[in-house]
């Protein structure tokens, strides 16, 4: 696959990135799927089903990189609440919590139960550091899934697929989907028309952004290879706190923003991890994010603000 | 699901590897785990030595046998973990939160030489 990120597009694009809290509100015209940043939505009269993808909330990160993590996913949330258009539902992209703790989780769902919208999850790794590996998400959050926590549903004329590639890690480096999660999807997929709007969230992105940090899923090719017979494919994906986006024929690739702090971009540091920033960028940064899935021509158009004022 | 067999059979082969009765005091190595590096990212030891885990990143990080043999605990800054290997062999290991790090133990009979 090709890793767009490098091209000079995508640096402009990345510079006008906004860090801290933020969540991309996706709508749903005809079953095909447009997204905009939150912060951006009030103005907005796009018609049609809407919801809104948040990700990497880390609740109970208490490090400098941002030390009030419950606070700017409330304002996240508040931004949320302030929308025009009232969206479907919430869907978080994994990394619920810093450490898997009970607490943190009670705190997420609490924080995020106050919206009081529908959620849909997938697990980050941050989620299944439970002594069994992923026990504690599914006792709390697994009604309904299979495996290791991946299910589907249909909402506003698209076909929603949660998958879970944080999970039975190999240690090739990368996230992994695995051939029970695969022949599943093969199934679940085999039941849809090809003209079906298809939205896949799943955390790790499903391809490689930058594989020295992990940042792609071994076994993507595998369920990309499922996809390519629908008109209109759309794959969030969390994991990176970026926003990084590409276009590979009928696939539109969409990695959200943490709402809890910022990670470097690749290549530009040592390693991934909580970058700081200062305390006043922090907020100041949050940006504008619109992004729109042309059906037709499956084409992606991007356009990134800052909200700084 | 299959998880409460494969936790016991990851029990069952932890105990096989760890013993960490036998560990020799002075007989220790320490892994220092910094900006997503294990560092030594290869180690050889001898039999009984005790091998120690410290995270010095502000993300937690945690220690998976690629066989299945042991997985730490999620280590958060300054948090460590130990292990003893009683019987040779190389051990490959990850981080089960960032699997692009990666590390290797090489385990070596015990000499003798102290009493």
């Amino acid at each position: 696959m090709i890793n767009d990120l490098h091209s000079p597009d995508r640096r402009r694009a990345l510079k006008c990135m906004a860090w801290g809290g933020s969540g991309v509100l996706w709508t749903l015209v005809g079953g095909v799927p447009a997204s905009k940043l939150v912060g951006a939505a009030h103005g907005g009269t796009t018609k049609g089903f809407s919801f809104v993808q948040i990700s990497d909330t880390h609740i109970g990160f208490d490090k400098a990189a941002n030390n009030d993590v419950a606070g700017t996913l409330s304002e996240t949330l508040a931004k949320i609440g302030g929308l025009s258009e009232r969206p479907a539902f919430l869907l978080h992209t994994g990394d619920i919590t810093h450490l898997s703790k009970p607490k943190e989780f009670d705190d997420a769902d609490q924080l995020i139960g106050a919206s009081r919208l529908a959620v849909h999850r997938v697990p980050g790794e941050h989620d299944v550091l439970d002594e069994r590996t992923g026990e504690a998400y599914l006792a709390r959050y697994g009604k309904g899934t299979r495996g290791d926590g991946w299910y589907s549903f249909d909402a506003g004329g698209a076909h929603f697929i949660g998958l879970v590639n944080v999970l039975r890690l190999e240690g090739t480096g990368l996230g992994r989907l695995g051939a029970e999660q695969l022949a599943w999807l093969a199934a679940d997929l085999a039941a849809r028309s090809a003209s079906t709007p298809i939205v896949i969230f799943a955390h790790m992105p499903l391809w490689t952004i930058a594989g020295e940090w992990g940042w792609g899923t071994q076994d993507s090719a595998q369920a990309l290879q499922l996809l390519t017979r629908f008109g209109s494919v759309t794959i969030l994906n969390g994991h990176i706190h970026q926003i990084a986006q590409k276009v590979e024929g009928n696939l539109v690739f969409h990695t959200a923003r943490s709402t809890a702090f910022p990670q470097p971009e690749p290549r530009t540091a040592k390693a991934p991890g909580p970058k700081v920033v200062p305390a006043e960028q922090l907020r100041s940064f949050l940006g504008l994010t619109s992004v729109t899935i042309r059906g037709g021509a499956h084409r992606l158009a991007i356009a990134d603000t800052t909200l700084a004022r | 699901m299959s998880k409460p067999a494969f936790a016991i059979a990851s029990a069952l082969a932890f105990v096989g590897v760890l013993v960490a009765s036998i560990s020799h005091a002075g007989n220790e190595r320490t892994i220092d785990i910094g900006d997503f590096v294990f560092a030594p990212s290869e180690i050889r030891v001898e039999t009984g030595a005790r091998i120690v885990f410290v995270n010095h990143d502000d993300t937690p990080h945690n220690v998976v046998d690629r066989n299945g043999a042991f997985r730490s605990k999620a280590l958060d800054t300054g948090e460590s973990f130990s292990i003893v290997f009683d019987k040779p062999g190389e051990i490959t290991y990850f981080c089960g939160l960032h699997p692009q790090m990666t590390g290797k133990v090489i385990v070596t009979p015990r000499s003798d030489r102290q009493g």
